[in-house]
């Protein structure tokens, strides 16, 4: 059954589209069919982490205002057969995206693919509910900072009050991935650890994505991190949060200090 | 070299958990999460206060959320009763 996840924030520049096409290429690996949609209209970026932005002929709001069919605007990757994208207009504005649009692609989506990431754009306001609004689960991306972890508070009341799921009274799976985690800053309490962030906002981990140089590297190359460097620790991390996602239990690694000297394992119970 | 302004630097972290915390226990009731620890505290003081003058800064807040089981630490410095009986006299 297909299973739309939304991957939201509240801050923005926090990794929401970096870890949409990490998750979405390492889901796909696994032959899963995956789509990744972009929900940031006006200011896209899927496609140029996916290296796909010379390929954007139609884009999701063509789809929902009925001007093209779904197929002629979906983009499948080169390297992952089973990856696929719906690019956001660059040209238009959030408001051309009608509700019951939305609802009617993602409907149709749902009987094409596996899996549909829905990259959120920043903030509270329509794009991002509407990111949200049709989803099974959400992860809710999240730096280890006062203002990051206090948005992504605002975007869990959110996810409880704004989505289909909420409003019949059912829960939203939410998950929290950290991003840009600095082991060494953490020992040194300079920066908010793993326990910490878990407590304040009381949800299960999907994984900790450690601060990398790959992260900037693959996207200057427009290949997720995933397929770049699949040895490297942020691609890893993405591999094993996307497993979590699909269920399987693992323990989660909190990145250590010095590299080699492996991790001493986390306590916590990934969802 | 001062080395406690070295010490105090280098452990911002506990700080930003505070400040966190006690923000969005205020913020979640405000924007009407229910949120029991909130209530609590607020209520706890009122009550204290009914009895003896609290002085703002002497009292400590803090809070601990977890899965199942939150924690609420609430310390109140309340003047000794016979020192002030004493004093009024």
């Amino acid at each position: 059954m297909a299973k739309v996840v939304v991957v939201t924030s509240g801050k923005g520049g926090v990794g929401k589209t970096t870890s949409t096409a990490g998750l979405g290429t390492a889901l796909a690996q696994t032959g899963q069919t995956v789509v990744v949609v972009d929900f940031d209209v006006g200011l896209r970026n899927l496609d140029l982490v996916l290296g796909a932005e010379r390929r954007v002929v139609f884009d999701f709001i063509n789809v929902v205002q009925g001007a093209v069919k779904l197929h002629q605007a979906l983009i499948r990757d080169k390297r992952v057969e089973t990856l696929w994208l719906l690019p956001a207009s660059q040209t238009r504005d959030k408001d051309a995206l009608s509700d019951e649009g939305v609802a009617r692609v993602i409907a149709e989506l749902r009987t094409r693919f596996d899996w549909i990431l829905c990259d959120s754009p920043a903030g509270i306001e329509r794009g991002a509910t509407l990111a949200m609004r049709h989803a099974d689960a959400a992860v809710i991306v999240t730096n280890p900072e006062v203002s990051s972890v206090r948005d992504s508070d605002r975007i869990i009341g959110l996810l409880d009050s704004k989505t289909e799921k909420a409003e019949r009274g059912e829960r939203i799976d939410k998950h929290i991935l950290i991003t840009r985690y600095d082991a060494g800053r953490a020992s040194r309490g300079e920066m908010l650890n793993i326990t910490d962030v878990l407590e304040i906002l009381s949800l299960p981990l999907l994984g900790i994505i450690p601060e990398s140089e790959e992260v900037l590297r693959a996207s200057n190359l427009g290949t997720p991190v995933v397929l770049n460097n699949p040895a490297s620790p942020p691609a890893r991390a993405y591999l094993e949060a996307a497993r979590r996602l699909m269920g399987e239990q693992l323990d989660v690694k909190v990145p250590s200090e010095k590299r080699g000297l492996f991790t001493k394992l986390f306590g916590r119970r990934a969802a | 070299m001062n080395w406690s302004l070295f010490f105090r630097r280098s452990n911002s972290a506990p700080v930003a958990r505070e400040r966190l915390q006690i923000l969005l226990a205020h913020e979640r009731s405000a924007l009407g999460r229910s949120n029991l620890i909130a209530v609590l505290q607020e209520e706890i003081l009122a009550a204290i206060s009914r009895h003896v003058s609290v002085e703002p800064d002497k009292v400590q807040v803090k809070m601990d959320r977890g899965a199942t089981v939150s924690t609420l630490e609430i310390e109140v410095e309340i003047p000794n009763l016979a020192t002030a009986l004493a004093a009024n006299s």
